[in-house]
């Protein structure tokens, strides 16, 4: 799995259980992750989001930890919406 | 009479001079594992969950996120979102009953229901026009036939309101015979008395609601209870407010578990919910099953030989939960607790919230003494008991 910390996807989910949900699939895999505040520009919600360094296709993949609501890809500088396929 | 329960081999604390003989109203002493947890949560983690993506903040909503699943694989949940977090077991059973009951709706109920599920009923047949059936349970022990259910059906029966274990009379009723023949009502069950010490399972008995309190036999701190609601199944919340999700929205959050939990929840005492069931599972539900049931065994042979005694319920028949009420001929039920007080043992005298259990085994008004032990009560405890209530019998 890469580590590549400029290039990165953040997952948003509605709830904070929905994270913890997340996190914990995501840790289960062992996939490279980290949980962080949800940056203020992506969402107006205090809590947190999942900040993920592996490829996003990897994770889409597993059927039970892409119940997000919202996904941007950042490329060191921009965030993308990353619409899901 | 210095409480021996420390002495079992998992730990509990209890530092008073006491024999405590009330677990059925809640469990005491708490065991290690409890204050372990919250002592945890205090000292080293303290944020309030899902407010902030600070550490603090995360791993406050990570104990509550691991209490849920727990919780939930604990009752065969199949969706740990569905398991809510309350302040009691009343408050559960009022979200579903003020939550799923609607105007002119038909319910039913048991002679057998504590205030918890009989006042938010009766509000409901005063204020919405609800109307309220209930289903006579054996004079005998408390005993429900689910051909009584069946025989109350209405076409508009919206909901079966059950006691899954009599705080009165420890009678247990078989959930699975009554939901096969409800049709299409709710199943909604008050577990406040079997959670713990019965096992409970939503899928086999197709439980569409399910309320408890979690500080009685799952040894968490009170202020704790839950309700875990069935997929399909969407009571209206008690409560609306900050979810620390959608903050932009005015509208409350449809999703869950944020739905039903609004303001700050009681972490602490879900952080001590985590060591009761962290104990639960080291202990093993068949052992705590075994010991409990030897308990009532002891106790309720013991005083059936006492003369003047009569003990209410049918202990030899089936399940029952550890609560056994009884009463000496000849004397009021408060006298006995007095007596029992007085020697520094804790039971609990009177209706115990629940008349209509009362009148069906023919204790109304004055009710009957309870005497429930827990877990970390042990033979000798029940035998010095038993020597203190024949000595109340003899004077």
């Amino acid at each position: 799995m890469s580590d590549n910390r400029e290039h990165s996807y953040y997952l948003i989910y509605k709830s904070i259980h929905d994270v913890l949900k997340a996190e914990k699939k995501l840790k289960e895999r062992g996939f490279n992750f980290e949980l962080i505040p949800i940056p203020r520009n992506l969402s107006s919600d205090c809590g947190s989001c999942i900040r993920l360094y592996d490829q996003i296709e990897d994770v889409t993949n597993c059927a039970d930890v892409i119940n997000m609501e919202k996904c941007f890809f950042f490329d060191g500088k921009d965030f993308k919406p990353f619409m899901r396929q | 009479m210095k409480t021996t329960a420390g002495k079992n081999q998992e730990s509990a604390h209890s530092s008073h001079d006491m024999l405590y003989l009330d677990n059925a109203a809640t469990s005491h002493p708490k065991p290690s594992q409890t204050l372990r947890f919250f002592n945890h949560f205090i000292r080293s983690v303290g944020g309030n969950p899902g407010r902030g993506g600070h550490p603090a903040s995360v791993e406050a909503a990570r104990i509550i996120f691991e209490a849920r699943e727990r919780l939930t694989s604990f009752v065969n949940g199949i969706d740990s979102e569905r398991m809510i977090f309350t302040r009691n077991g009343t408050e559960s059973l009022n979200l579903a009953i003020l939550g799923l009951i609607r105007e002119s709706d038909h319910v039913i109920t048991t002679s057998m229901e504590h205030n918890s599920v009989m006042r938010p009923i009766t509000f409901l047949q005063n204020e919405k026009k609800v109307t309220v059936s209930a289903a006579q349970c054996s004079a005998r022990d408390g005993t429900l036939d689910p051909m009584r259910i069946k025989a109350l059906l209405r076409n508009n029966t919206r909901a079966v309101i059950i006691n899954h274990g009599s705080n009165v009379s420890g009678t247990v009723q078989n959930l699975k015979e009554i939901k096969s023949v409800i049709r299409d009502a709710l199943l909604i069950v008050d577990a406040c008395q079997t959670i713990g010490s019965i096992p409970i399972d939503i899928e086999r008995d197709q439980i569409d609601v399910l309320c408890f309190s979690c500080h009685k036999s799952l040894y968490a701190l009170q202020g704790v209870g839950a309700i875990y609601i069935r997929k399909g199944v969407d009571p209206r919340p008690l409560q609306f407010g900050g979810t620390g999700s959608n903050s932009e929205s005015l509208e409350h959050p449809a999703f869950l578990p944020d739905r039903y939990e609004s303001g700050t929840p009681n972490t602490p005492g879900i952080a001590s919910l985590l060591g009761g069931l962290t104990l639960i599972e080291k202990i093993g539900m068949e052992r705590i099953m075994k010991k409990e049931r030897s308990l009532i065994h002891l106790l309720v042979t013991g005083l059936r030989n006492i003369d003047g005694i009569v003990v209410y319920g049918h202990y030899e028949k089936g399940p029952a939960v550890p609560v056994v009420s009884f009463n000496v001929t000849g004397k009021l039920p408060s006298e006995v607790s007095y007596g029992l007080s007085r020697r520094g043992i804790c039971v609990r005298a009177g209706l115990h919230c629940a008349p209509q259990a009362h009148k069906t085994i023919g204790t109304f008004p004055h009710g009957s003494v309870r005497v429930s032990p827990g877990y970390f009560t042990n033979r000798r405890d029940i035998i010095t008991f038993l020597e203190a209530v024949e000595n109340i019998v003899r004077q």
